[in-house]
């Protein structure tokens, strides 16, 4: 169990950080160069990493697959960041934002993590503001708010539906702003394929150019993967194509524990899918459900007749339409939190009540109509029009939609070829993000010793459910404000160390067993390409490792993802060399990670025998289909240890979840 | 959606690396749903040429959502295609006829040399941003409150609309000069109209213009492709704006 030592700081939850930081060790600025520290991942959680310890002074490489770390998929975060800043005076709080995350985690993460998230989270707006990220503001010239699920307030700093992007850009420029001064050296269009230990320690990591193809060696006194999530297990997802597990993977593999692998988030608005060759699913953001009502047809002879296109939805009068979330969840009304808006959606359209005319029939409205009209009349009122026509009020709340949500409009235009200024949108759940990874203390350390791990590749914040605008908040903070601190506290020991050769047969070694999987990839002569499996994979996680799970699926997937390894390592056709830039090796690299992760899901979801955020075990649910958590038994973390490419040999370790500041309780949204 | 199905086509341009000589080599694929994206449409492509053993054809794409800027291509002579104000990975197949011949090339400009048959190299942009693009502000959290400094929100929305930029680099392969002015411009207008750029408002402008002719980019000749093709509709104003910063930079500093 040493394994599992959280290293939460004693005190009084508000004092546990501010402790800690006081006592933390500290590398004095002269031995700071003398240090060199790795990030892998240039997303908000490692651009901001990188940036930070380039500023303080250390030796820093950072590295990523695209061709310009602005790439990075933070970029397509859409909605917003939250932050406690009670601009809007509405009650809100720290504790408020602590406790909201809490409980939209269904009770599975960290307190001492979360109130920490919490307690930063306005630093990063006002950081964000300094760096001249363009948020959106009212007339007065102050920042403007908007509400996410989960929460009755509203925290949420944006801009436009491109928050994610702004974020992104201003983490680039700091970055940018230290690749310019020398401090950070920034490796574009390289692939980390494995990690380096030595004596225990994380101390490097053999990277593949993507361009020649050559395997370089790169040592450092610690490493930090910032690499993401692994929603892409599903093959569609809202992730980019290139989003992948492998960085964290290849940690797991080299001794770190991957916890709650199961927790995935489904999100509930996603354009449906349309057809056998997508390759990927666009999320329509979440704050659509502040202006949005969702709905689906009362008469189960109405959905029909709109699938078969005899009837469109603005010819459904009002008394026969179905506000199902505003039906089952007055409180919270549209704005319920991701995992419930998404079953209860999945619950429709199981049921028969479904829209769309795809080969499941899965999709539901999202209709903007009243917000157009009552924005509409708001604004006429505005300009001094008290007794505005109806064309008016339709015509100014079409104005103010387009000025807060366009670029979500326009992008749905193009994907469906509907115009949702004029019907509604048509949504469905879709894989969006993981809230399991690599399991780390409080310090963002995982159990590789010098190994850190921040943002969506790690476990820590958002229990089994992540709430709308958080992930932005949670890997900026992890950058910016956390990691700087913790990882001082690591490599103050490291001052006399000196450089690292990468000469040592360690090095030797993991270098060699990247070039021999490569081999083995290229002259395997299958017959079948890396998309094949990696769509039948997706098709198994979906149907069975989706959104709801019971025990006879997650055995039969188990079982099948370890008939589809053996397959893919026999009948695999990987085209062109290893000397060149070839993006289908890339690929095979990163699916065979793929697939050991996905039967890991389904052990882990098979193993927890309960209904927490967005695990739902069938098994387990109330009369109305709500989820039923089972404290008693599995109010823990499960980090699993590994033991080979068959994840059924995985082993489980338990981490106490412990609530001492917050009363554990039933999640209600009613 | 009812999805029709058409029969096309292509002619890509294919290039071992970037020194070989590359060619443009034809290409016809059926059965494309009208419901695709171009790209899942070259994905289709590359799995037909992957089951007959041939080199399937490279080419930068990650988000698919047009918003990360990685995908180009130049379609039938037009940056991203013959849609306007998105990217290639926007771009659907609904756009085209059956039996439609349709051209792919890279983006063609000294500045992006050719990687591999569709990627282009865009790494002058990170340097342009290196030279200049930031406010020099550390990230410690420990700046003023956020809302310290009220800043009109017509500013902040022209601010927001040059940030908008994606860095494809649409505007330079549109740009019979292979200008990136329209990139700079974006980045200096965004910093140039809130207050927390001014302060270093000369020296970024000096810097990153500075960068962008030694990168090699052409000058700017006011024929406005740019913005036509630019798929986030970034304003010519920007390249004036950076005018106007630049000469007032050039003029008043030491």
């Amino acid at each position: 169990m040493s394994k599992l030592n959280s290293r939460i700081p004693e005190g009084p939850i508000a004092d546990k950080w501010t402790n800690h930081k006081n006592h933390m060790k500290l590398v004095a600025p002269n031995n700071r160069p003398k240090i060199d520290v790795i990030v892998v991942g240039t997303g908000l959680a490692g651009a901001s990493a990188a940036a930070s310890l380039g500023e303080m002074g250390y030796n820093v490489k950072a590295f990523c697959f695209q061709d310009s770390p602005r790439r990075a998929h933070s970029i397509a975060a859409q909605g917003g960041i939250n932050a406690a800043k009670n601009y809007q005076n509405d009650g809100d709080s720290v504790y408020r934002l602590f406790y909201d995350t809490i409980k939209g985690g269904d009770y599975r993460a960290r307190e001492a993590n979360v109130h920490r998230l919490a307690e930063v989270s306005g630093n990063i707006i006002d950081q964000c503001v300094a760096q001249g990220v363009p948020f959106a503001r009212e007339y007065g010239g102050l920042l403007d708010n908007r509400s996410f699920g989960g929460t009755q307030v509203q925290r949420t700093f944006y801009a436009a539906g491109q928050t994610g992007q702004q974020l992104l850009l201003g983490a680039y420029s700091a970055l940018s702003r230290q690749i310019g001064l020398g401090r950070v050296k920034m490796y574009h269009r390289h692939e980390m394929m494995d990690l380096v230990k030595i004596d225990g320690k994380a101390r490097g990591i053999i990277a593949r150019n993507l361009v020649t193809g050559e395997l370089e060696r790169h040592s450092a006194h610690a490493v930090v993967i910032a690499s993401g999530g692994y929603g892409n297990v599903y093959f569609l997802s809202t992730n980019a194509m290139g989003s992948n597990v492998s960085a964290a993977w290849k940690v797991h593999k080299r001794g770190a524990l991957f916890a709650n692998p199961c927790y995935v988030q489904i999100h509930p608005t996603c354009v449906p899918v349309h057809g056998t060759n997508q390759s990927k699913l666009t999320l329509m953001s979440e704050s659509l459900r502040n202006s949005g009502r969702i709905w689906v047809p009362k008469k189960i002879e109405d959905a029909e007749a709109i699938r078969a296109g005899k009837l469109k939805p603005t010819q459904i009068a009002e008394e026969d339409r179905d506000y199902y979330l505003e039906r089952r969840y007055p409180a919270f009304g549209n704005l319920v939190p991701r995992d419930v808006a998404s079953r209860a959606a999945k619950e429709r359209c199981d049921e028969g009540y479904g829209i769309e005319a795809n080969d499941t029939n899965e999709g539901v409205y999202l209709d903007f109509a009243s917000e157009i009209r009552s924005k509409g009349k708001q604004a006429a009122y505005a300009l001094g029009d008290h007794n505005p026509t109806e064309e008016r009020m339709i015509e100014l709340g079409k104005k103010w939609i387009e000025e807060k949500y366009g670029n979500l409009f326009q992008m749905y235009q193009k994907i469906t070829d509907e115009n949702p200024y004029e019907t509604p949108m048509k949504i469905y759940p879709a894989v969006h993000y993981t809230m399991g990874g690599v399991w780390v203390d409080y310090n963002l350390q995982s159990s590789i010793e010098g190994c850190f791990v921040t943002g969506e590749a790690n476990f820590s914040d958002h229990g089994a459910n992540r709430l709308g605008a958080s992930a932005l908040m949670q890997g900026l903070a992890d950058g910016y404000f956390v990691l700087p601190y913790t990882i001082s506290d690591y490599l103050a020991n490291e001052i006399r160390t000196g450089n690292i050769p990468t000469d040592a047969p360690e090095f030797e070694a993991a270098e060699n067993e990247v070039k021999e999987n490569i081999d083995r990839f290229l002259n395997n002569n299958g017959s079948k390409s890396v998309d094949h499996f990696h769509k039948r994979l997706g098709l198994i996680m979906w149907n069975k490792v989706g959104m709801a799970r019971n025990t006879a699926g997650l055995n039969e997937a188990i079982e099948e993802i370890g008939l589809l390894r053996e397959e893919f390592y026999k009948d695999v056709f990987v085209p062109g060399s290893s000397d060149e830039m070839n993006p289908e090796l890339e690929k095979v690299m990163r699916v065979a990670d793929l697939i050991e992760l996905g039967q890991l899901m389904a052990v882990d979801a098979l193993h927890r025998e309960e209904s927490c955020g967005g695990h739902f075990r069938e098994e387990h649910q109330d009369s109305e289909g709500e989820t039923l958590r089972d404290d008693e038994k599995f109010k823990y973390v499960g980090a699993w240890e590994y033991n080979g490419s068959d994840s059924k040999q995985s082993t489980l370790h338990k981490e106490d979840l412990n609530y001492e500041f917050i009363k554990i309780a039933a999640r209600n949204y009613k | 959606m009812a999805s029709k199905f058409i029969n096309i086509t292509l002619k890509i341009w294919r290039q071992k690396n970037s020194k070989a000589k590359g060619a443009l080599e034809t290409y016809t694929l059926d059965n494309v749903s009208t419901d695709s994206s171009f790209l899942e449409m070259l994905d289709q492509l590359n799995e037909q040429l992957i089951n007959e053993k041939q080199a399937p054809i490279a080419f930068d794409h990650d988000c698919r959502e047009g918003i990360c800027g990685m995908c180009s291509l130049y379609i039938n002579g037009r940056a991203h295609g013959p849609d306007s104000g998105i990217t290639t990975c926007q771009l659907h197949m609904r756009m085209f006829k059956d039996g439609d011949t349709i051209y792919v090339e890279p983006w063609r400009s000294r500045a992006f040399p050719i990687i591999k048959d569709l990627m282009v190299d865009r790494s002058a942009f990170d340097r342009i941003q290196q030279a200049g693009g930031f406010v020099s502000v550390n990230t410690s959290g420990r700046t003023m409150d956020a809302n310290a400094i009220p800043v009109p929100k017509a500013d902040a929305d022209k601010a927001f609309e040059a940030a908008a930029c994606i860095g494809c680099g649409a505007c330079v392969a549109s740009c019979k000069n292979g200008s990136a002015m329209l990139f700079v411009g974006a980045k200096v207008s965004q910093y140039a109209l809130l207050p927390q750029g001014k302060v270093e408002a000369k020296d970024r402008v000096l810097n990153m213009v500075r960068q962008m002719d030694e990168e090699g980019f052409g000058n700017c000749t006011n024929t406005g492709a740019c913005e036509i093709e630019c798929p986030k509709g970034i304003s010519i104003e920007n390249i004036a704006r950076m005018n106007r910063e630049f000469l007032k930079g050039a003029l008043t500093k030491a």
